[in-house]
């Protein structure tokens, strides 16, 4: 059915109602004061809320100066500004239905200039409640259907929100394995277990229907549960049923056969009869063994009807959800195995992290249909969202409702279109991470560590870098308590944002930087690196020329991966730097290993190069400073000269040292103005700048600007080149594209290197011709 | 004999062609069998014979006689092979073919405790040899036709038994409902294969009964179901949207939430016993239904025939299992019942004493 574990006042989850219950609404209810377009999904014991609002903070705008002022101006290369910038954000807030009141209260006392006049309502509470929310907050209730709003929210989080589908696997190193985020997500069939079981199958965004259903839901176990064990609240009773044995209650095929039926491969073990067991009036059962003959029977049966549905229907993706289903480990350990044994492995239980927020989600996105959030794409703001909680069925339930009282999610609207790189070999395929942290204990362990360590540092440099004001560092410490407190949460809870890893957890640290308005600390040191480094691309090109071909292919790749040491990383390096740049530049050449690399496809890429230039490459570039403008610049300089066109994709965002595409635009056009190659190129648009729709110091190749892929398909792209350790070795090391590409970095940390089995500032230069292209190695071809 | 999870099915050919020289010659300990079997209807204190069922002038193996119909608990398995032994049945020599799980729980004690080897036969192919053997011997005889659907099944008022000559009979989707669940598609004599089956079966009903009601056999639970009202249990569309849920169809009877009321403390205690009697054999009939459908759509099968002793003396579950095969499938369904319920098992076995298996493994 559709509801979605609606119950009557008086069986609610027991908790009554109190109303002096203080709450720290600041941290909660983010950014009221703006607030517009509100939706209400009132369950059976939650209540979640979504708004629409909007964030002013602020970020790091870099102009270039005015040619004929500049040189009364200051020696400095451009103008850094901090700017206030308006954006929108998703707030969803879950709550105990018991908060309401005080919670309504708190809303109307700080809604300020809304010109909001109703609120989307869903969910089998919202009529209960509707009189109250009118009353409150002067809104008129507006109801809207529950599997509409269920399915439109689905649809939103499985498109926008990466890893928001997992497999539960109770017994694996990881209890959840997240899926890649497909592109195409339709079609797919939503089991909602709530007091029944409605099972729709969506084909897009507008269609769906209800295929089926059955009456046997989490109603059946709560209800025919407080009957046998006399215990009322539905989470006792996943407790019981952890805690609880169900052989003695159900008769096994062992229980009829003595053993096995072997010749239908009916296991001894397999239940034949639930509850065959207790059809005698003089035998007493536990309470706990009722509870889990009980648990196993609904999930198996819920999990039959529903592979009986995916199999007539032929769909292979089956996600799960529902009050019965909501993050309760033992519901989806045994909706998860009922799956495998119907279908013998072919389909999988699919769960969601933000399955609790569907209804709201979708509640909302009905009344705002008028501002086309589905235009637009959405990302999950780390800093903001409460993640996944581990719910272990060992602890207290009561324990538990308080540990989940307040629970969010923040989405930002962001402000391009992200799509995937159309190069990917199979995009519904494509991991972006090289290493899954909430699989890799030792690897978790290692990166937490280095990221605590590392806070200190960052907190300094975000003071550092706005040193004429004051709050600053009262916004650093909270900054710091913020950060430190992610890590720890993610040391007890890996899986809280999705899978674990090297890329979340620098993004993490993005997304609680911007919170505490630091935009870009490193935008002053930045601008520094980039003036020392554009004062000697003169002469690095100039000594470049003057090598034979062969010579200089091989001091431009060198050039790239001594450019790339200097990050800022490799502080022992970086201090030379500022004081020699060019010196340092050598140095770092002087630092990198000598061939063959740890990983060392050079020959291949210089046979290539003997062979017709590329029609075009795409680089994804790195920091700013030497790396960008004495590395990468030769080297696409020298792809220009060949007659390939150069796409240069640099982040929309700030991340650490990396450069940005409005600083990158303008340290072009410096470089244009000395340099003749680049300066026609840019003319005759064959270097073109794009932005790639991040501001992560890594590269998720599924979610790039809709402009960079539009570019990207026009001109015939058959060159990638991924450069540095955050977009080539912590993510896309094994990402598979559909041309040639060339992935660079050096191993800037010794524990990593240690990993790959190299040692510090180990070299990885590897470049892949997809299978079915011919790779042109034969040598028999000279420029 | 056909030993399941909760029941022992026993079905005994009596010749009444005997002659005179062989009553001579017929030793003294199958007399005495004989004449125990058929001179009762009721063993021991659980044991009964299901007179009404009982098939007359049979012709079997040549010889003209009765098929008797005997059941009793498989808890009781240990008296009756007391009585076995008491009743010296191993000196008669005679293989007792034997199908059901029990058949392979149990052998070891037949061996040990009466003396006797045990002919262990498939449960699924003796169900089937049983189905089709029974309908054909019944089919064009003096009695009531072995299958029978339910006309009108939607209308309470009009829904009357009627015969139904199960002359061409596949494919048909057999659904033997015993303690748990099994579903089979046959498609021939031979060929069937075992489409899924449910752990929610009538052993599943008796037992939520005990535990809710106090009850201990199959008749009390079934006395006691026939006098609640499920809906006071049972949560319904009209419940939660006030009417139908128009949006998807639902009529506002349909049940959203079995057992779905009881969240609610005030209304847990308000229901009587006989209401969650009957709310237990209506979920569990239901689901069966439900799965059933499923089978059936995927299979490509609108013939289902309804068999095992969940059905018996249980005319409110096949009157709903008509009803719902009819209602959801907008009538391409059509819900099929046999007399002899819970025996094919043991029939089958018996067919395979007197027509030594032509395959008594075929498993598709």
């Amino acid at each position: 059915m559709a509801e979605c574990g609606r119950v009557d006042s008086n069986t609610s989850s027991g908790h009554a109602m109190d109303k002096s219950i203080t709450l720290p609404p600041d941290e909660i209810f983010r950014n009221l004061e703006n607030a517009k377009r509100f939706a209400i999904d009132i369950g059976g014991s939650l209540t979640k809320l979504a708004y629409y609002s909007t964030v002013q903070h602020k970020v790091a705008k870099v102009r270039s100066f005015d040619h004929n002022a500049k040189e009364a101006a200051s020696d400095k290369l451009y103008e850094i500004s901090v700017q206030e910038e308006v954006t929108a954000r998703l707030h969803f807030i879950k709550f105990e239905n018991a908060y309401i009141e005080t919670c309504l209260d708190f809303i109307k006392d700080h809604l300020v200039n809304t010109e909001t006049k109703v609120i989307k309502a869903t969910g089998g509470g919202a009529h209960k409640f509707k009189e109250l929310i009118e009353k409150k907050l002067g809104l008129k209730v507006d109801k809207e259907d529950e599997m509409t709003s269920l399915i439109k929210g689905c649809n939103f989080v499985l498109k926008n929100i990466p890893h928001e589908a997992f497999v539960y696997a109770k017994h694996a190193d990881s209890e959840f394995r997240f899926q890649t985020t497909n592109p195409d997500i339709f079609p797919y069939l939503l089991v909602n277990i709530g007091s029944g079981v409605s099972i729709v199958k969506v084909e897009s965004e507008d269609k769906f229907e209800r295929i089926g259903g059955s009456s046997i839901g989490g109603g059946t176990f709560w209800g025919l549960g407080a009957l046998l064990t006399k215990t009322k609240r539905f989470d006792e009773l996943l407790q019981l049923a952890s805690k609880g044995q169900h052989t003695s209650v159900d008769m096994l095929v062992k229980d009829i056969y003595g053993g096995s039926y072997g010749c239908l491969g009916l296991t001894g073990d397999l239940i034949a009869s639930s509850f065959g067991k207790s059809a005698t009036a003089d035998k007493e059962f536990s309470k706990e063994d009722m509870a889990k003959s009980l648990l196993h029977m609904i999930s198996n049966d819920i999990g039959q009807l529903a592979c009986l549905y995916a199999k007539l229907h032929n769909l292979s993706r089956v996600y799960f959800g529902g009050f019965f289903i909501r993050g309760h480990p033992v519901t989806m350990h045994t909706i998860t195995y009922s799956i495998n044994f119907f279908t013998k492995g072919e389909v999988q239980a699919l769960f969601l992290r933000h399955e609790g927020y569907l209804g709201a989600i979708g509640a909302f996105l009905k009344g705002a249909e008028e501002d086309n959030p589905n235009q637009y794409s959405w990302g999950e703001n780390y800093a903001g969202s409460s993640g996944l909680m581990s719910v272990s069925p060992e602890m207290n339930p009561m324990q538990r409702a308080r540990s989940g009282t307040f629970d969010m999610l923040e989405m930002d609207r962001l402000e391009r279109q992200l799509v995937n790189l159309p190069l990917l070999q199979d995009p519904s395929s494509y991991i972006p991470d090289t290493v899954d942290l909430t699989e890799d204990a030792p690897a978790r362990e290692y990166w937490l560590y280095c990221f605590e360590e590392a806070l200190d540092g960052v907190v300094k440099r975000a003071l550092a870098s706005q040193p004429d004001m004051p709050e600053a560092a009262v916004r650093a410490e909270k900054f710091r308590q913020k950060y430190r407190h992610k890590l720890q949460t993610l040391r007890h809870q890996p899986f809280a944002y999705g899978s674990l890893t090297v890329r979340s957890l620098l993004d993490t640290r993005e997304h609680c930087l911007n919170e505490f308005n630091f935009p870009d600390p490193y935008s002053k040191i930045k601008e520094h690196e980039n003036d020392v480094a554009l004062k000697y691309y003169q002469k690095a090109v100039k000594s470049l020329e003057e090598l034979s071909w062969e010579d200089k292919q091989f001091a431009l790749v060198r050039g790239v991966l001594a450019g790339n040491v200097f990050d800022w990383g490799a502080k022992a390096v970086s201090d030379v730097l500022e004081s020699d740049p060019e010196f340092g530049f050598e140095e770092a050449k002087q630092q990198l290993e000598e061939r063959p690399w740890l990983v060392d496809c050079y020959d291949q890429w210089l046979e290539r190069l003997k062979g017709p230039p590329h029609k075009c490459a795409l680089f994804f570039v790195d920091n700013s400073g030497v790396d960008i403008i004495l590395g990468v610049m030769p080297f696409v300089r020298e792809l220009l000269s060949r007659g390939t066109e150069v796409v240069l994709a640099s982040n929309s965002g700030p991340a650490l040292n990396d450069v940005t595409n409005s600083e990158l635009q303008i340290l072009t056009e410096r470089i244009a103005a000395m340099d003749p190659v680049i300066q026609t190129s840019l003319q005759e648009d064959r270097l073109t700048l794009v932005q790639s729709g991040s501001s992560s110091p890594c590269l998720d190749l599924s979610r790039l600007d809709k402009v960079l892929a539009m570019v990207v398909r026009e001109r015939k792209t058959d060159l990638v080149v991924i450069e540095g350790m955050g977009r080539a070795i912590h993510t896309n090391y094994y990402a598979a594209l559909s041309c040639e590409s060339l992935k660079l970095a050096v191993i800037k940390n010794s524990w990593l290197a240690d990993r790959l089995g190299g040692k510090l500032f180990s070299v990885v230069f590897k470049y892949e011709v997809p299978a079915g292209k011919p790779s042109r190695d034969d040598g028999a071809l000279t420029p | 004999m056909d030993i399941g999870g909760t029941l022992v099915k026993l079905v005994y050919f009596e010749p009444k062609d005997i002659t005179a020289e062989e009553e001579q010659e017929e030793v003294e300990n199958l007399k005495s069998i004989r004449r125990y079997l058929t001179s009762n209807t009721a063993y021991g204190t659980t044991g009964i014979r299901d007179v009404h069922l009982e098939l007359q002038d049979l012709t079997l193996c040549g010889r003209k006689g009765n098929l008797h119909f005997i059941r009793f608990p498989t808890h009781d398995l240990p008296v009756f092979l007391q009585m076995v032994r008491n009743k010296h049945f191993s000196s008669l020599h005679t293989t007792l073919c034997a199908t059901g799980g029990g058949a392979y729980k149990f052998e070891s004690d037949f061996r040990t405790m009466a003396d006797l080897q045990l002919h262990k036969l498939d449960e699924l192919d003796c169900l089937i040899r049983g189905v089709l053997y029974i309908d054909s011997v019944m089919s064009g005889g003096p009695v009531d036709s072995e299958c029978y659907y339910f006309e009108n099944p939607t209308d309470p008022d009009h829904c009357v038994q009627r015969p139904y000559p199960l002359e061409n009979p596949y494919p048909l989707l057999l659904v033997n409902i015993g303690s748990g669940v099994s579903i089979l598609a046959v498609y021939s004599k031979n060929n069937y294969k075992r489409v899924t089956g449910t752990s929610l079966g009538g052993g599943t009903f008796l037992g939520l009964c005990c535990l809710l009601t106090g009850c201990s056999t199959f008749e009390e639970a079934l006395e006691i179901a026939s006098q609640g009202e499920s809906t006071r249990v049972d949560k319904l569309v009209r419940d939660i949207y006030g009417g139908d849920y128009e949006r998807f169809g639902l009529p506002g009877w349909a049940v959203a939430s079995s057992f779905g009321n009881m969240m609610c403390k005030e209304k847990r205690e308000s229901v009587s016993k006989e209401d969650l009697a009957r709310a237990t054999l209506v979920t569990i009939t239901n689901n069966i239904g439900s799965i059933t459908r499923m089978c059936a759509l995927n299979e490509n099968i609108e013939r289902v025939v309804f068999v095992g002793n969940f059905l018996r003396v249980n005319t409110l579950s096949m009157k709903l299992l008509a009803y719902a095969m009819d209602y959801w499938s907008k009538g391409q369904l059509k819900a099929l019942f046999l007399r002899h319920e819970g025996y094919f098992g043991a029939v089958g076995a018996l067919l395979e004493l007197l027509h030594p298996s032509e395959s008594s493994t075929n498993f598709s």
